[in-house]
């Protein structure tokens, strides 16, 4: 097992807990590692560096969204891997492309090297969420982006607690269904 | 937008999530195949009327011990390719073993006998009716299993749908035992192993398509 597992797993486990700031390092650095593989995947068949970082952002949604399916008795890298070359294919099988063009490798092949950290993906997340259902844009804009608490953004959206917390998870989950149809297109 | 962006949008006050709940959500799918799929075979068909005789009894729970080990082995292999990676965790070997153990026991059973005797031991008198009977029980089931791994995040869709569809064959043909007076091994080989198989091949092929995310 190498450190970088045992690191990102106790994030994830911690993560896992609620807890905000592990969260924010887990996916700061999975999305480091996760723009490597993607580069890497992409520059084999001619693609860009902002399709590279639409898939980045997309793993990187369907990590925190699917993130209730890592098994804490198993490992975090494979589990992390799966996701990654899951969103691949499917990048791949949306885009007419032959498999055969990117050889899906191996999880030791996710090297963390941090060079362009500034590239924008094709989307906006702000710009999207114009086009959720008032309750789920109101919901996400209070918790995700104003960081209110659940009680506040209750409050100011004039719904139930755990209506705030269906709404965001229903708001996340249709924010990936956009971006996966606008990356699409 | 910048992936940091999307970190930092994502980061703030996540939920904390609850480990268990992908199993859970399967527990509750199974279940709710399992009441829908005996209540059609108790208002649709009807239970067997000889239930509390011997022989009846035995073949009921020689029945109730291959469809309930088919679905023991496949709600474990789904609960793990309900998991991104988990489809690598799955030994074949298992999965077929309640198929090989009724196939043997059925091979046995018609050496045993004169082969006069084969036709109605692998026909019965309702093959047509369990034929029709297992898949059509078994669209709630999938439907239930279905849901459940909508919710999780496979990443072999075909196989994940493979273990939706043998899990609902199974839980059909569980109930469907408690209709069926076909008391012959060769018969549960063929007709319940037949369409549970049916099921599963159906599950594959619908998985891809259901189950994205």
């Amino acid at each position: 097992m190498t450190t970088h597992e045992i690191e990102l797993k106790a994030l994830m486990l911690a993560s896992l807990d609620g807890d905000a700031v592990s969260h924010r390092a887990l996916l700061d650095q999975l999305s480091r590692r996760l723009r490597a593989y993607y580069k890497g995947k992409l520059a084999r068949i001619g693609r860009g560096a902002s399709e590279a970082e639409d898939l980045v952002q997309e793993a990187v949604l369907a990590i925190h969204l699917k993130r209730h399916t890592f098994d804490p008795a198993a490992l975090l890298t494979p589990w992390v891997h799966a996701i990654a070359r899951y969103k691949l294919m499917d990048f791949l099988r949306r885009n007419r492309t032959s498999l055969a063009d990117a050889p899906l490798d191996e999880a030791d092949t996710m090297v963390a090297h941090d060079d362009n950290v500034d590239a924008e993906s094709t989307y906006d997340v702000k710009r999207l969420m114009e086009r959720l259902p008032k309750n789920m844009r109101c919901s996400i804009e209070a918790v995700k982006l104003d960081g209110l608490t659940i009680a506040e953004a209750a409050e100011r959206c004039g719904i139930s607690e755990p209506g705030v917390k269906v709404n965001i998870h229903r708001g996340l989950k249709a924010l990936a269904a956009l971006i996966a149809r606008e990356a699409r297109t | 937008m910048k992936t940091d962006d999307l970190v930092a949008f994502l980061s703030t006050n996540p939920e904390a999530v609850d480990r268990r709940l992908v199993i859970r959500t399967l527990c509750v799918a199974l279940a709710a195949g399992i009441v829908a799929a005996l209540g059609v075979t108790f208002v649709g068909l009807g239970v067997r009327s000889d239930l509390m005789t011997a022989r009846a009894f035995i073949f009921l729970l020689l029945k109730l011990a291959f469809t309930i080990g088919i679905v023991g082995v496949a709600s474990v292999y789904l609960a793990r390719t309900a998991r991104p990676g988990g489809e690598r965790k799955v030994p074949f070997f298992l999965v077929a073993l309640p198929f090989l153990i009724i196939i043997v026991l059925a091979a046995i059973s018609l050496g045993l006998a004169p082969s006069s005797h084969w036709d109605r031991m692998i026909l019965g008198d309702e093959w047509l009716e369990c034929l029709l009977s297992i898949p059509m029980i078994a669209i709630v089931p999938f439907a239930a299993a279905i849901w459940a791994v909508r919710r999780a995040a496979p990443t072999n869709l075909a196989r994940a749908g493979a273990f939706a569809g043998l899990i609902a064959g199974g839980v059909s043909a569980m109930a469907y035992a408690l209709h069926c007076t076909d008391d012959s091994l060769p018969f549960v080989a063929v007709w319940y192993g037949g369409t549970i198989v049916l099921c599963t091949l159906a599950g594959a092929a619908l998985g891809p398509r259901l189950l994205r995310w």
